[in-house]
């Protein structure tokens, strides 16, 4: 867009800036935003792997070592360790979120935004201790 | 402390020029002006054609809405002895079409805003011998904040998804209408659901939460999204039940 425009009274010749690729790197926030969205992948991926588990020990007992067997190895372990960091981030960020989605009054006057992500941390907490407390006895 | 400082505006005549240039002034540096105030300066004594937009100088008709340092701010409200050292860069308002300097063209918006309408919708009007719809304190509460939009966008020009899909019906829209939603007077809300539900409406949004940050009045409007997503999840899981009527 070199040539000169053509300017009409009435008509104002608009200019529209493009939203450039690199938008997400503008800003700090920006880039979390990015980061946040992109930790689903991983959220999604170790669900398929614990899809595949579940479904490899209704194979059978030999077909559910030789899963074991296979999330054993290097790049498994890897990408578990990936996916640990990524869904603490989006489980992190998505709580710290949840006050501004849920409006909790009583009454009449709102919670203030401590108490219900508040909650929802203490939720998970309670549910992580129950998880891990029923694997350490079996 | 300083005598002037710099001021880098972008300008934009579209009669001469294809694309937006930069041009820099010396102002007086004086401690309680804001950029609105060196903006003025400029436009009385360096030079007449700069254009912009203003009235109030007080943050409530929320004309002055400019990109200030890379941030979209209300230009009275930015002060200059706040700024970092160093030329202070003034832009139009992002993701919004320039018309001219600093003004740019808010066309879209009102279009939007009108969609999700903006006003208490009542099935049937109470004639005006019964007297006002009466509304208690903590009822004025549950809308209030969201009441206090000025229709600056800001969050407009602070949002990401609006920039890349400008179908986006946007942050200020959403939020005036949870504040007729919120409104114990209002009966409006399954229609606005309707509209707000489209392609273009609420789900669009992905909580990058900039345009809450970028409010000058508190409004909240990535809150008024979210709180209005999950409305709109509760009334779909209700519709999901036999009991519950589509």
């Amino acid at each position: 867009m070199s040539a000169p425009a053509r300017y009409t009274p009435f008509h104002p010749r608009w200019y529209r800036r493009r939203v450039s690729v690199w938008w997400w790197l503008e800003s700090r926030s920006y880039t979390t935003f990015v980061v946040r969205e992109l930790t689903s992948v991983f959220v999604a991926l170790f669900a398929l792997v614990l899809l595949w588990v579940v479904w490899s020990l209704g194979q059978g007992p030999e077909a559910y070592e030789r899963c074991l067997a296979r999330l054993r190895s290097p790049l498994c372990l890897a990408f578990h360790a990936a996916a640990l960091g990524f869904v603490l981030f989006h489980s992190i960020t998505w709580f710290n979120l949840a006050p501004k989605a849920m409006v909790v009054r009583l009454g009449g006057k709102r919670l203030p935004d401590l108490f219900v992500a508040g909650a929802n941390y203490a939720a998970w907490v309670v549910l992580s201790g129950a998880v891990a407390a029923m694997l350490l006895r079996s | 402390m300083p005598e002037t400082v710099t001021l880098a505006v972008a300008r934009y005549r579209p009669e001469t020029e294809s694309e937006p240039t930069v041009q820099t002034y010396e102002v007086p540096f004086r401690k309680d002006w804001v950029v609105l105030d060196a903006l003025n300066y400029i436009k009385d004594r360096l030079d007449g054609s700069l254009s912009f937009r203003w009235s109030c100088r007080m943050g409530v008709c929320g004309s002055c809405g400019m990109t200030v340092n890379g941030q979209p701010r209300l230009t009275c409200a930015a002060f200059l002895s706040a700024e970092p050292p160093g030329p202070i860069r003034v832009e139009p308002l992002r993701y919004f079409p320039i018309v001219r300097d600093l003004v740019v063209d808010i066309t879209d918006f009102v279009r939007k805003l009108k969609k999700v309408k903006p006003w208490i919708v009542r099935e049937v009007d109470k004639p005006v011998a019964e007297g006002e719809y009466l509304q208690t304190p903590d009822q004025l509460d549950a809308y209030k904040q969201f009441s206090m939009c000025i229709n600056c966008l800001l969050c407009y020009s602070a949002c990401p998804i609006y920039g890349l899909e400008p179908s986006f019906i946007g942050p200020a829209a959403i939020a005036l209408a949870q504040r007729y939603n919120g409104d114990s007077r209002d009966e409006g809300s399954a229609e606005r659901l309707r509209i707000l539900s489209e392609h273009d409406g609420m789900w669009q949004c992905t909580f990058v939460g900039e345009c809450t940050k970028a409010c000058p009045k508190h409004v909240d409007p990535a809150g008024a999204i979210q709180q209005y997503k999950l409305q709109s999840a509760t009334h779909w899981f209700k519709t999901l039940l036999p009991w519950g009527g589509r």
